[in-house]
């Protein structure tokens, strides 16, 4: 049995994070993240682990790529801004094979944006997370207890790929206050084989690199690329009242959670709707979209919070023009609230106006 | 006294760097002070960007090659997860100077427990000769062609003055490798520098003056006079810092 905590999202994350066996953490504040740092700034020294606080995002993911070199788990969180100068450092994992885990509570943007919580880097997340056309798994919990979950899983996907784990969430889960439980504390291997570690034993030098000659580069991004392809088989979705759908809404996070008191409100009244949620928005769950019965689905209602909709391109690769795709989002740290998105759904079932 | 033999850590294999370049002999010397240490095996080097990159080619010791300008932060994640290792940086003035400048001063701030190696040859070899933060006034570079005029490109940045201000760090030294007495003194300050870290008494730097034949267009002997006549006195060698000295 798991332990039961009262937990904001941002603890929570961390609290898994350090039962998942990271021992380094770097950050730099920046809201709506900073329960994560002032948390692990304590809570990593009491299992032997280190925390930094980095004199910048670009120093703080750099330090994590140091200590995932020496095979440590390894992590920084932050927002949007944060995330954006943190993209070399995410690169540079990526290009030295190193795992570490990246999580994102998002907030309004572009630029500093607001400090309220929205969705707004989707596009960052699943297409570039940095320059050189690199992929990572990207996550997004939609209830602190799904992100304790995410976490503690993380480094093992990271670990497989030697690849880093990106977690999206937004300000709205990060300063949640729910009920987890707790997974135990794992017990940690050996440094792997690869890293710079010589606490296993390792008597032949050890080198790590994000620089290589063009044919060995050019090799190990088609073997990249072959990663991200074998990725489909972990895709994470929850299908929600979708058996004899005729609206379904695709919705991740925070706004998934909005979607489903929707989906149950909409229920009551006798529409015939559902809901596709996300967990991984990369590998994005393509073949349960596509796979969709469409002689009975009248249309797909896309929801985010951010404007405008950044998973809109996704989901209509996969419904191939077969209904009609629509979007209803708030953005710049203006909440969705479950009138605007009653109205906006209702709306797009009567008059099927907006669209495209 | 200096073997004349190949130096263990440093693979049998052209090095890549121009004839006549100082950055050969700095890799040589801290390779030296490994050995002669017995730290080998329990070394890493955290390479950086720039001529300095050459290392990944012939440094046959444990290395991390890291981001420009980044390599104190990478090597805070190393040290502070393996507080055994001797871990030390080996960057470039642009690299350590210019776009690593937060990193440098705040790894120095924080007293982390490993020694920067710092290649000072007031230009950006590797892409071709451009102003560094350590050109020196009236040199001429890519960016500056009539010479550095500090009214638009600012003045030499001296790094081991900058550092000095600081409290934390244990040991701040220049040496210029252009003499053997220099490089003499360069060898017993990497291996005091070392010995620091082994001992964890905290951060140590050792600034390195070097040349660069290549893009200041001179001769591999014409830079080591040029050095005497117009780095060394803008750049003055001597120990900084040597905490333990003080409290002697």
């Amino acid at each position: 049995m798991g332990e039961k905590r009262f937990m904001k999202g941002n603890e929570a994350i961390a609290e898994a994070a350090v039962r998942a066996g990271c021992r380094f953490f770097a950050g730099y504040p920046i809201t709506p993240q900073n329960e994560i740092p002032e948390y692990l700034s304590w809570r990593l020294p009491e299992v032997g682990g280190v925390f930094v606080q980095g004199e910048s995002e670009i120093s703080s993911v750099n330090m994590v790529y140091g200590a995932a070199a020496m095979g440590t788990r390894a992590m920084t969180s932050s927002s949007g801004p944060g995330i954006s100068l943190k993209a070399e450092g995410i690169s540079y994992l990526a290009a030295a094979m190193l795992p570490a885990v990246i999580v994102n509570i998002s907030r309004g943007g572009p630029g500093l944006g607001s400090i309220q919580p929205a969705q707004s880097d989707y596009l960052q997340a699943t297409k570039a997370l940095g320059h050189g056309g690199f992929h990572a798994m990207v996550f997004a919990p939609y209830s602190a207890q799904e992100a304790v979950d995410v976490l503690y899983e993380a480094w093992d996907y990271a670990e497989r790929d030697r690849n880093p784990v990106f977690v999206l969430m937004d300000g709205c889960l990060g300063n949640i206050m729910e009920e987890v439980e707790l997974p135990p504390m794992k017990e940690l291997d050996e440094p792997p084989e690869w890293s710079l570690s010589r606490r296993n034993g390792r008597d032949w030098q050890g080198n790590i690199t994000p620089i290589y000659t063009e044919p060995i580069l050019e090799g190990l991004n088609a073997m990249a690329g072959e990663m991200y392809k074998s990725w489909e088989d972990d895709v994470k979705v929850e299908e929600y009242m979708l058996d004899d759908a005729e609206y379904v809404i695709v919705a991740y996070g925070i706004a998934a959670r909005v979607s489903k008191e929707a989906v149950d409100t909409l229920r009551a009244r006798g529409v015939k709707i559902g809901l596709l949620r996300p967990i991984t928005l990369f590998p994005f769950p393509k073949s349960n979209l596509r796979n969709l019965d469409y002689s009975r689905v009248k249309g797909i209602i896309d929801i985010e919070m951010t404007l405008p909709a950044q998973m809109r391109e996704d989901i209509e690769l996969q419904v191939m023009e077969r209904c009609p795709v629509y979007e209803y989002g708030r953005s710049g740290g203006v909440l969705l609230d479950d009138d605007g998105v009653l109205e906006a759904i209702e709306g797009f079932i009567e008059g099927g106006e907006n669209n495209g | 006294m200096a073997e004349y033999k190949r130096s263990n850590l440093i693979a049998d294999a052209p090095s890549g760097y121009c004839p006549g370049c100082l950055h050969s002999l700095a890799t040589r010397l801290v390779s030296d002070v490994i050995c002669e240490l017995g730290q080998e095996d329990n070394s890493i080097n955290v390479i950086s960007v720039g001529c300095s990159a050459l290392n990944l080619l012939y440094w046959k010791g444990d290395f991390l090659g890291v981001a420009h300008g980044r390599a104190p932060a990478s090597a805070t994640g190393i040290k502070r997860t393996n507080p055994e290792r001797l871990v030390f940086t080996y960057q470039g003035d642009g690299d350590l100077a210019a776009i690593g400048l937060a990193e440098i001063v705040s790894a120095a701030n924080r007293g982390e427990n490993f020694t920067v190696i710092f290649a000072n040859n007031q230009t950006y070899g590797m892409t071709g000769g451009q102003l560094a933060p350590t050109t020196l006034i009236g040199q001429k570079t890519t960016t500056t062609v009539y010479g550095r005029d500090p009214a638009v490109a600012g003045y030499p940045m001296r790094m081991c003055e900058l550092l000095n201000t600081l409290e934390a760090p244990q040991y701040i030294a220049r040496f210029a490798l252009n003499s053997p007495k220099g490089i003499n003194q360069a060898r017993a300050g990497i291996k005091k520098a070392f010995e620091y870290q082994l001992a964890g008494k905290g951060f140590t730097f050792i600034e390195l003056l070097t040349n660069c034949p290549t893009n200041w267009k001179m001769s591999p002997l014409d830079t080591l006079e040029y050095m005497n006549e117009n780095t060394i006195p803008y750049f003055k060698p001597g120990v900084y810092r040597d905490k333990e000295a003080e409290v002697k």
